[in-house]
């Protein structure tokens, strides 16, 4: 069937923020969706509330709000803009959840909107758990037997009669949170109660565990003729009891015959047909008994997903876009491949290669997160790797994840002997395949592997034979035959240099000596049947020294730019990069420049094979960028490669790169480690009459402690040359600087400490600016941060423009920034971090690079400045550029605040400070700032209340700035409740306070206040470790039961404002076109 | 540790070839049996399936290249064969094989070739091969495996040279049982729906039948008997069939068409309603006075899209076939009812006035997608209305 004339204006809804369970993948997915409807003469409408998004691209969407994903706000815009349909399936569960909302409300019907590509009784009957059982019972499909309760005392009865293990899931909740699998009573009570709060119905399913059992996906999409394809089939290494996203994958599935998979295939198929997902991507998930076969359906996505994501990057069929187009009437057999260009989408795509998906985890950052995995998906981010056999495809994934692994290695922090490795194999940890890697190299059988672990022995033996060829390496002489041995089965240079104890160099040398060189394959949908136009490639050493290797890359004879990615999404390291990548290439394909992406992050837009000329699925390691460089270099000129836009990820490997005689585009590498290396970085910014916190670095304890006297307590404490500001502290006193140094010590790659003054209470300021070679400056944005310095910067609400600092100061600011630029020459972009105390401006650091902020300023802005900094870095000058764009005043404020995955680990803090704890950011833009602010604070989940009760306990140093903010409170018709101290404060000060115990203090206490609802807002600063650690259940417990709170008084100072504006003034919305 | 690794073949020097007729040869590791084999080359593209395939006597006389890579995982099991033995001349694998992991395996993929005599190679580029047969089309191939011992290839290149190829080769007629015999069991995992379906005797040609489409007919309550591809009519109608079915088969279907239209055209005549697949579905084609022709690189996997033209549905089948039925040929009463949304070829027909049907695809699947498993019902109906 023809798309659907009936349609003119189509609604997208966004995912909003990063979150865990959440992350780029519905960029991907719904910049797709909102091309190919364009494409197809649709006017498109979006909201999404995520700025670092590649989908709010004015030029994307006819027209784009960036307004929180409420109801209340999608309502505004469908009123504004009459759209006939919507279509909630690109979105994830955000926009699942609030289409859902919208229909039941009868907001869709009042309106004339017309949901496409899933019908709201379709999402019911896949979301609702039971019903969903139900479904599956009638056409005969088995689920794992569960019962739905809404009340403890209920779960306790089904306990007594499914007996544990028990699964527990709480209903409409995002990736799995607030569930978990109960071995014992008490973790069954908890997870229960846990569950039922996390539930917006409060519903909890309990499911008698298959965990144990194999794990398989399938990615299906149908048409409105009920035509049905499996686009990939996915298998999980982690058997069931581990969610799926923090499962270790493979696709296609491996362990299963066809009359198997077949039952599957068919099974998914039936499901879609139940549950009515008219048109698009469905993912079914299913368990598998081992020991007889036994399938279960575990259950249905109705839309695309996390795994749709990974299964159109695995195959190349793109699973999105298609759905789109069937959402708007075509059928698959209307719709052409778009990899091959000459095969229809009908058919089932087929690969000849083993794809693996590795998730990321960030325990790191979490002191305190319990890091084994369960059924609550805890990992931030992934990679997909590709190779012709499991132990390339596995070993190359590992050496992508960016922890330092090179391969199969030992487990990281652990010390695992033969007497403690049983017990280790048995735990769920986020390591186990490392650990059953060494569990091999200790000699354990896989068949004792298999039984403790329940992964499928195939997989154990293919570990087993990594481990052979480890010790074959280590034992013997290095020759050629074992060589390629060896990188056919994934071992990096780096990994055999270090079982050789050479350095990486040597081993690449001796490798290039013999000739062994990867080839290039293409990914084609179809195996290699027909030819493939899209150049989509992966590195494999598939070939024998016997035959003539045999590769598919042919690199063509233009100009070209290599541009690396920023691999997989974590902390401090997110979409933002991956939105800078995508802009490069737009940029240089304006220029006429052939464009070439390295990444291996499937969830990003940035390796879809639509966005550069060329792809490589790689990892973005010094061996497979050298390699790929040195082929693309065959034909044709490399113009240079570009690490400025991928975050740390290249930047880590630009030296190697340009020691081995690659071209770095832009800033030079010395001019990176000028601003890198703190030493130096503090010569210059003296000999430039700059000031900045005083400073020192340190070796070891001592050091450190003489350093801290001299500057005076508080300092900040941080390793040199990381990302995301881990193990980052601020010691009040030489007992915390000790624990601090030690830990900072750990982790710095060069053993290497610095200790900083730190300034209490200072504004922090962000600036983004663009030099070009000629040493014209362009200052893209200057953001003040709400949450004073002193909190990472990637954790802070800011807003550009600035909302309370002079004129004068900002002047300063820029004189300083463009100092800085000018002496270390930066081409292309620098964000600089500075703090104002008493009117007195510090340099904090300087990123030569692009930084998290650059998709924010672009927004706020609406000048492309990842663009402009890319033609800069290719040669081009400001002063052209400049002119054709028009730049205009801002009329509006733009908040940026950013989302925590705290509800995610149970037992962490939620106070911030100098270490990135967030996933991703949302943005509020309006006229004034307390309304953009206002705007930030619901797009991430946060409603301000307008009544009621105040919770308040601050500590000494920042009780005289309370009072105003409690004043107003009261003025607001607020009632306050306080701790002694805070409350004794209060009422010396002839506030109106109630005095409520501490939790060591005993109950009736503030955590049980929380609990009755009986709290509508928290203000909790902390400074002590010894207050941070009373305080701690306050802020876990208001988490838990979603009750606003702010730790810092600039954040709460403004949160308060901002309820006092909301009671005169209401948030409309506008679009990004109209605002321009 | 027990260092499996230096049987591995990259440690090791080639024990196998595979030689084209252009002189061009490949160097790979040898698997099961210790001989030498000519046959067509041609790949196949499904992810699963290789016990089904391997053991499909349509592919006697061919050589089949795995495109997937791992070959072997889940081993051997009595419950997936399609026939009583390996009918491909032999294998390329791209991995190496070592340990297999299923619940229902009992052997392994090597021990099963060299139980059949039959040889693979390893360690061989296939996606290479693949690239190689789509751009170039079929290939005539010489396998070897050759052990320890290398010998002269001059031999094996002079009979390469010689073998003239599949075309104008019956295969059917050679594979084909040779005595009738019954058959009477159903699909894997499933009931047969004996309640809802009358029992009718049929006859089941074999030109090289798989045993899936026999369970499926079984499944349907029919009561095949199935006899050799040359039977006459009068022993074909002594059985008192209700319904006819011509099997799939390897070779090219001119050369076995010689042999047995006479029969073929008694038997559309007599108005039985008649069922083909594959080389069935080529046979009556060509009875029906439709032509055949060699195709340039054939159909071979799990994934190939079908449009059936009576209800526009797509269809996601199995395919394995070299030869196709030419669209123009077909003569006026004879309906095209499917069509390949691959390269437009000719998918299936039906005859106006006579109970005749036949499709290219395997709605048997096995390997591959159960998609047009609705054929067997659409035979049991006309059954069922000529009965």
């Amino acid at each position: 069937m023809p798309k659907r004339l009936d349609i003119k204006k189509i609604l997208i809804i966004g995912a909003g923020p990063i979150v865990i369970g959440q992350a780029c993948e519905f960029d991907y997915s719904g910049a797709q969706a909102c091309k190919s409807l364009k494409e197809e003469g649709y006017k498109v409408i979006l909201i999404n509330s995520n700025p670092a998004t590649i989908m709010t691209d004015p030029d994307l969407a006819d027209k784009t709000y960036i307004e929180p994903i409420t109801k209340d706000f999608v309502e505004q815009i469908i009123k504004l803009e009459q759209p006939d349909a919507l279509l909630p399936t690109m979105g994830g569960q955000t926009a699942l959840n609030v289409s859902m909302e919208l229909a039941k409300l009868g907001i869709l019907k009042k309106h004339n909107v017309k949901m496409i590509g899933a019908n709201p009784d379709a999402i019911e009957l896949a979301e609702d758990r039971q019903k969903f059982k139900d479904a599956m019972r009638e056409i005969g499909l088995k689920c794992p037997e569960s019962f739905i309760v809404e009340k403890l005392p209920k779960a306790i009865e089904v306990k007594t009669r499914l007996k544990l293990p028990l699964v527990i899931r709480p209903s409409f909740t995002l990736g799995g949170t607030g569930g978990g699998v109960a071995y014992t009573d008490k973790e069954f009570e908890e997870l229960c109660q846990r569950g039922l709060n996390a539930s917006p119905t409060n519903q909890i399913l309990i499911e008698k565990s298959v965990s144990g059992w194999k794990e398989f996906e399938m990615e299906v999409v149908r048409d409105n003729k009920d035509n049905c394809i499996i686009v990939c089939s996915i298998e999980n290494i982690d058997p069931m009891g581990v969610h799926t996203g923090d499962s270790i994958t493979v696709a296609p599935s491996l362990t299963l015959t066809d009359k198997e998979y077949q039952i599957l295939r068919n099974a998914s198929i039936k499901v879609l047909q139940k549950i009515g997902v008219d048109t698009g991507g469905s993912n079914v998930q299913f368990a598998i008994n081992p020991e007889d076969g036994e399938i279960n359906v575990i259950e249905m996505n109705p839309r695309v997903s996390r795994s749709s994501a990974l299964a159109s990057k695995a195959t190349g069929f793109p699973i999105a876009k298609i759905a789109a187009k069937l959402a708007v009437g075509y059928s698959l057999d209307e719709l052409k491949n778009d990899i091959t260009k000459t095969t229809p989408a009908s058919f089932e795509p087929t690969i000849d290669y083993v794809v693996t998906k590795i998730p990321r985890f960030t325990f790191e950052k979490f002191t305190g997160a319990d890091s084994n995995l369960t059924t609550s998906m805890k990992s931030v981010g992934e990679t997909m790797s590709i190779g012709r056999s499991f132990t390339e495809s596995l070993q190359k994934g590992f050496s992508s994840l960016e922890y330092g692994l090179d391969g199969l290695d030992t487990p990281q922090n652990k010390k695992i002997n033969k007497q403690t490795i049983l017990d280790e194999l048995k735990i769920q940890s986020s390591q186990r395949l490392l650990t059953i890697g060494h569990a091999l190299r200790l000699g354990i059988k896989p068949n004792e592997i298999n039984n403790i672990t329940k992964y499928d022995k195939w997989f154990i033996y293919q570990l087993k034979k990594i481990i052979e060829i480890e010790n074959l390496i280590e034992e013997s002489e290095l020759s050629k035959e074992i060589f390629l041995l060896a990188k056919c089965n994934g071992f990096t240079d780096k990994k055999i240099a270090k079982i050789k104890n050479k350095s990486e160099k040597e081993i690449r040398n001796l490798r290039h000596k013999n000739n062994i060189k990867p080839v290039f394959r293409l990914v084609d949908t179809c195996a290699g049947e027909f030819s493939s136009k899209t150049p989509y490639l992966y590195s494999s050493y598939d070939w024998n020294f016997h035959n003539t290797p045999f590769c598919e890359s042919n690199p063509s004879k233009n100009k070209k730019v290599i541009i690396l990615g920023g691999g997989p999404n974590r902390i401090g390291q997110g979409i933002e990069f991956d939105y800078c990548c995508v802009h490069a290439v737009y940029a240089l394909k304006e220029k006429g420049i052939e464009t070439i992406m390295i990444n291996c992050n499937p969830e990003t837009v940035s390796t879809d094979y639509d966005t550069a000329d060329r792809l490589y699925f790689e990892p973005l390691t010094t061996e497979s960028v050298l390699e790929i460089y040195k082929k693309e270099e065959e034909n044709g000129e490399v113009l240079g490669i570009f690490v400025q836009f991928g975050g740390q990820t290249p930047l880590k490997i630009a030296n190697e790169l340009e020691n081995e005689g690659v071209n770095i585009l832009g800033t030079t590498t010395e001019a990176i480690d000028l601003a890198e290396d703190r030493d130096r970085f503090s010569e210059t910014l003296k000999k430039l009459n700059i000031q900045q916190p005083k400073n020192g670095f340190a070796k070891n304890l001592n050091e450190a402690t003489t350093i801290a006297n001299e500057i005076g307590y508080p300092v900040l404490v941080r390793p040199s040359y990381v990302l995301g500001g881990r193990a980052m502290e601020i010691a009040y006193n030489e007992k915390h600087l000790a624990a601090f140094t030690k830990s900072a010590l750990e982790v710095s790659s060069n053993n290497v400490i610095l200790v900083d003054q730190y300034l209490e209470n200072a504004t922090e300021v962000d600036v983004d600016i663009i030099r070009d070679s000629k040493g014209e400056i362009f200052v893209a944005g200057i953001m003040e941060h709400i949450e004073e310095a002193g909190i990472h910067s990637g954790d802070s609400a800011c807003s550009l423009p600035p909302f309370s600092i002079s004129k004068e100061i900002q002047n300063n600011i820029v004189e300083w920034v463009s100092k800085i630029a000018q002496k270390i020459k930066v081409v292309g972009l620098m964000n600089t971090q500075l703090a104002i105390k008493n009117d007195q401006v510090f340099v904090l650091e300087v990123n030569p690079r692009a930084s998290r902020t650059v998709p924010f300023v672009a927004k706020s802005r609406s000048i492309p400045i990842a663009k402009i900094a890319a033609k800069v870095m290719t040669g081009d000058f400001l002063e052209d550029i400049l002119k054709e764009i028009t730049i205009k005043d801002l009329k509006t404020f733009n908040v940026k605040e950013s989302v925590f995955p705290f509800n995610k680990f149970d037992g962490v803090d939620l106070v911030l400070g100098p270490e990135m704890k967030s996933t991703g950011e949302v943005m509020g833009i309006d006229s004034t700032f307390l309304s953009a602010f206002a705007k930030s604070q619901i797009a991430c989940g946060t409603i301000l209340p307008s009544k009621g009760k105040v919770f308040i306990s601050v500590d000494d140093d920042n009780k005289k700035f309370i009072l105003a903010i409690a004043n107003k409170l009261l003025n607001l018709d607020f009632s306050i409740v306080a701790t002694k101290g805070t409350s004794k404060f209060l009422s010396n000060n002839n506030l109106k306070v109630e005095t409520i115990n501490k939790v060591k203090e005993g109950g009736p206490h503030i955590v049980d206040a929380i609990i009755a609802n009986k709290i509508n807002l928290v203000i909790n600063t902390t400074k002590t470790q010894g207050s941070i650690r009373d305080s701690y259940s306050i802020r876990r417990t208001a988490l838990t039961y979603n009750i606003p709170y702010y730790t810092t008084i600039a954040g709460a100072k403004i949160a308060v404002d901002t309820i006092e504006h909301l009671k005169i003034n209401s948030l409309k919305v506008n679009s990004l076109q109209d605002l321009i | 540790m027990q260092r499996d690794i230096i049987k591995n073949q990259h440690l090791r020097p080639p024990s196998a070839a595979l030689i084209f007729d252009d002189g061009e040869i490949l160097w790979g590791h040898g698997l099961g049996a210790l001989k030498s084999v000519i046959a067509e080359l041609c790949f196949n593209t499904s992810q699963s399936g290789y016990q089904e395939t391997l053991t499909d006597p349509s592919y006697a006389k061919q050589i089949i290249t795995f495109t997937f890579p791992h070959i072997g995982i889940v081993g051997i099991n009595d419950e997936d064969l399609e026939s009583n033995k390996i009918y491909a001349e032999g294998c390329v694998i791209n991995q190496s094989i070592e340990e297999y992991s299923n619940w229902r395996a009992q052997d392994s993929l090597s021990s099963f070739l060299k139980k059949n005599n039959i040889p693979g190679i390893i360690g061989v580029d296939t996606r290479y091969l693949t690239r190689k047969l789509a751009v170039d089309g079929a290939k005539k191939v010489a396998l070897i495996h050759f052990g320890e011992k290398k010998e002269s290839f001059d031999n094996l290149q002079q009979k390469l040279k010689q073998w003239s190829g599949l075309e104008n080769l019956d295969l059917a007629t050679s594979v084909s049982a040779t005595n009738e015999y019954q058959w009477n069991y159903g699909l894997w995992k499933q009931n047969v729906k004996d309640k809802k379906y009358d029992n009718f005797p049929i006859v089941c040609l074999d030109f090289g039948i798989k045993q899936n489409i026999l369970r499926n007919l079984k499944n349907l309550n029919f009561n095949p008997t199935i006899l050799p591809a040359i039977s006459p009519t009068k022993e074909i109608l002594n059985k008192k069939p209700k319904g006819i079915f011509l099997s799939n088969g390897p070779g090219d279907p001119d050369a076995t068409i010689k042999i047995i239209l006479p029969t073929l055209k008694e038997l559309i005549d007599l108005k039985i309603p008649i069922f083909g697949i594959c080389l069935g579905h080529q046979l009556i084609s060509l009875a029906l006075g439709g032509k055949t022709k060699k195709m340039y690189q054939g159909h071979r996997g799990a994934n190939q899209p079908v449009k059936n033209l009576i209800n526009n549905n797509v269809e996601i089948t199995s395919q394995n076939h070299g030869f196709e039925v030419e669209r123009s040929s077909l003569p006026n009463e004879v309906e095209e009812t499917h069509i390949s949304l691959f390269d437009g070829s000719n998918e299936g027909i039906r005859h106006k006035i006579h109970p005749v049907f036949s499709v290219q695809y395997h709605p048997e699947a096995s390997p591959g997608p159960h998609d047009s498993a609705y054929l067997f019902e659409e035979f049991y109906n006309l059954v069922k209305k000529h009965a």
